[in-house]
């Protein structure tokens, strides 16, 4: 294989080297001069992409300026959303981004380390490539297609089985307790679950995947189980991979908009039930914006959206961050 | 290799509990598997047979019925998909070719480390910070929605993939491939762009298609920069439809001929996924077998 490789490429070089011919030597100085041109032009390119994050950050705070000169740090921690009034606080929806993104994650990261499990320790080989990329398909469904399945498949069954089975077991605890009629913040976690599960799992797979062999094999000749050296050996091994996984499944259940907006019910409120609608940053911009009027509410919906921009990027940073430092550098991670 | 253990080692050695406590924890782990994979058949499942029920050559010729009006299709939407990635599609790949080039190539100091860092953080950015962005950024100055926000928005979202797959698909090229070139006194500018970037092709072409396929299904970055619109327009300066949107505003709408409307655009947009993430898969596999 490898031998054909080169050979196409060697014939390939050969194509070209000849276009090049009427060039001519005496050239060679205006070449060198191109060169430089040419790494100049590919720096400027890569620079803008720091000065398209600039942008945008200049961009959110200038239209946001009038929401953040009026309520300041006060706007974060205010419950009150009344656009009429133009009292304007963020609190109900930072609540909703949080409480929704937590039952994501509390139902999705032991179901995502037990597939990476799965993967890497007991699948063949065969097996793990095509149930690795099956699951990686659920990441590539588009966010409207999980919203229009939520809405019409996961929120009826909400109603019908989750939620009363839930009130029927735990329904002393406040969290459970009341109606459902479907949509509402429990609805929100599923549906994120499912659209984080694919990150948690992925991530973690290629970590424990990366686990040396002689880890394994030395906890296993002191007579542990499989499940023991799983348990004591790889996943202390890859303990900050997989912190990198969960965070960057954080990442995307914080800013994920068109689903959670179909079934989460979009009402700013703070209730204890996860039974009760709510709301969250990127739902109500999604949901109010392109119909807000006048410059006080439409900046609001900008902060909100700075905000929630401020804490991806901080969430997804920290994740690369551990993640490269894993793979030992920026290049190796795909 | 479990089973070693008590064959070796005094007898109950592994107690009865330590084994039964493994195998429960490792039948855990395939069910969670079988969750995941159950889970991906419903959806996949479900939208397939309502889109099969829905979808019709109507659904492909036809702009949207009056409202209230059975009837109509999606026209507008996918001309309106077609464009907008199009446009965003234009802006994005040959800056990212570029800036992936630059990372690959000559980034070796802080600079590209910075640059990397904000590509994979931006690229994870919430699509519907990229919609602020476009609206604050265009329709703020024109003072309507219009195509072009639209396009800028998903321009956006593309840029982060686009860099960084071209950056490690460049830098698979072997070093053998460019020392050949240079040797042979092609100026490195030839060499990068008529060398190493056609061998590294199918990979970026990879990446560009996951951009597409991803920015195909975008909905939240458009919702208030293209907006949408029941007519076709092919003009950037005024709202357009799109797939997704359109998807969207059927599926909240009170009528059940726009919900099976739009499960046949999921349908759409699904099986556009599939595809792209199949043939990436193909392409992908088929370099790896050229590697070894």
């Amino acid at each position: 294989m490898a031998a054909d490789m080169g050979t196409i490429l060697a014939g390939e070089v050969s194509s070209r080297t000849r276009n090049l011919r009427r060039w001519g030597p005496r050239s060679l100085q205006g070449w060198t001069n191109l060169d430089g041109l040419f790494r100049k032009a590919c720096g400027a390119f890569a620079v803008s992409i720091v000065g398209l994050l600039a942008l945008v950050v200049y961009q959110l705070v200038h239209a946001s300026r009038l929401s953040i000169e009026r309520f300041g740090v006060g706007f974060a921690f205010e419950k009150v959303w009344d656009p009429v009034t133009q009292n304007l606080g963020a609190a109900t929806f930072i609540y909703g981004t949080f409480v929704s993104s937590t039952i994501a994650l509390l139902i999705a990261v032991p179901l995502g380390i037990g597939i990476a499990i799965f993967l890497v320790e007991m699948a063949p080989r065969r097996v793990s490539s095509l149930v690795g990329f099956l699951i990686e398909l659920l990441a590539a469904i588009p966010s409207i297609v999980y919203g229009l399945w939520g809405l019409f498949v996961l929120a009826p069954l909400v109603r019908v089985w989750v939620a009363p089975a839930l009130r029927n077991t735990l329904g002393f605890l406040p969290l459970f307790s009341g109606e459902s009629n479907g949509v509402g913040m429990l609805t929100a976690g599923l549906i994120l679950a499912i659209m984080v599960l694919p990150f948690i799992a992925a991530v973690s797979r290629d970590v424990l995947a990366a686990v040396p062999q002689a880890q394994r094999e030395g906890s296993l000749a002191l007579g542990t189980t499989k499940w023991e050296t799983i348990w004591n050996v790889v996943l202390p091994y890859g303990r900050v991979g997989i912190a990198g996984a969960v965070i960057l499944a954080l990442g995307r259940a914080l800013g994920e908009t068109m689903a959670v907006t179909m079934v989460i019910g979009n009402s700013p409120q703070i209730m204890a039930s996860l039974f009760q609608p709510g709301y969250t940053m990127s739902s109500v911009i999604a949901n109010e914006y392109s119909e807000a009027s006048g410059p006080m509410y439409l900046s609001a919906l900008t902060e909100l959206g700075l905000l929630l921009f401020i804490l991806t990027f901080a969430v997804n940073g920290a994740a690369s961050l551990l993640i490269w430092r894993l793979t030992r550098g920026p290049g190796a991670h795909a | 290799m479990t089973s070693a253990g008590p064959t070796v080692l005094p007898a109950r050695s592994i107690s009865t509990r330590r084994t039964v406590v493994g195998k429960l924890m490792l039948g855990l782990c395939v069910a969670a598997t079988g969750v995941a994979l159950a889970v991906l058949v419903w959806i996949f499942g479900y939208v397939l047979m309502q889109g099969a029920l829905s979808v019709n050559v109507n659904f492909f010729t036809q702009l949207p019925a009056p409202v209230g009006e059975p009837g109509g299709g999606f026209l507008n939407a996918l001309t309106g998909t077609g464009i907008m990635v199009g446009v965003a599609s234009a802006m994005s790949i040959p800056l990212g070719i570029l800036a992936g080039i630059y990372l690959a190539e000559f980034g070796h100091g802080w600079l590209a480390y910075v640059v990397r860092f904000i590509s994979d953080t931006l690229g994870a950015t919430p699509s519907i910070v990229a919609g602020l962005f476009a609206y604050t950024l265009i329709v703020v100055r024109v003072h309507h929605f219009s195509a072009l926000a639209g396009s800028v928005a998903l321009a956006l979202l593309m840029i982060p993939t686009i860099t960084r797959t071209a950056e490690e698909m460049i830098r698979l090229v072997p070093r053998t491939l460019r020392e050949a070139a240079l040797a042979l006194g092609v100026p490195e500018w030839r060499m990068t762009l008529q060398i190493v970037l056609p061998a590294a092709s199918s990979g970026v072409v990879t990446g560009i298609m996951l951009a597409i396929a991803r920015v195909s299904g975008e909905t939240a970055a458009l919702l208030f920069t293209a907006f949408n619109n029941r007519f076709l327009s092919t003009s950037l300066d005024e709202p357009m439809s799109s797939v997704p949107v359109q998807v969207y505003t059927y599926a909240i709408a009170p009528y059940d001929d726009w919900h099976r409307q739009a499960w046949a655009g999921a349908l759409v947009l699904v099986t556009l996924v599939a595809l792209f993430s199949a043939a990436v898969r193909l392409a992908t596999r088929s370099r790896y077998k050229l590697e070894q």
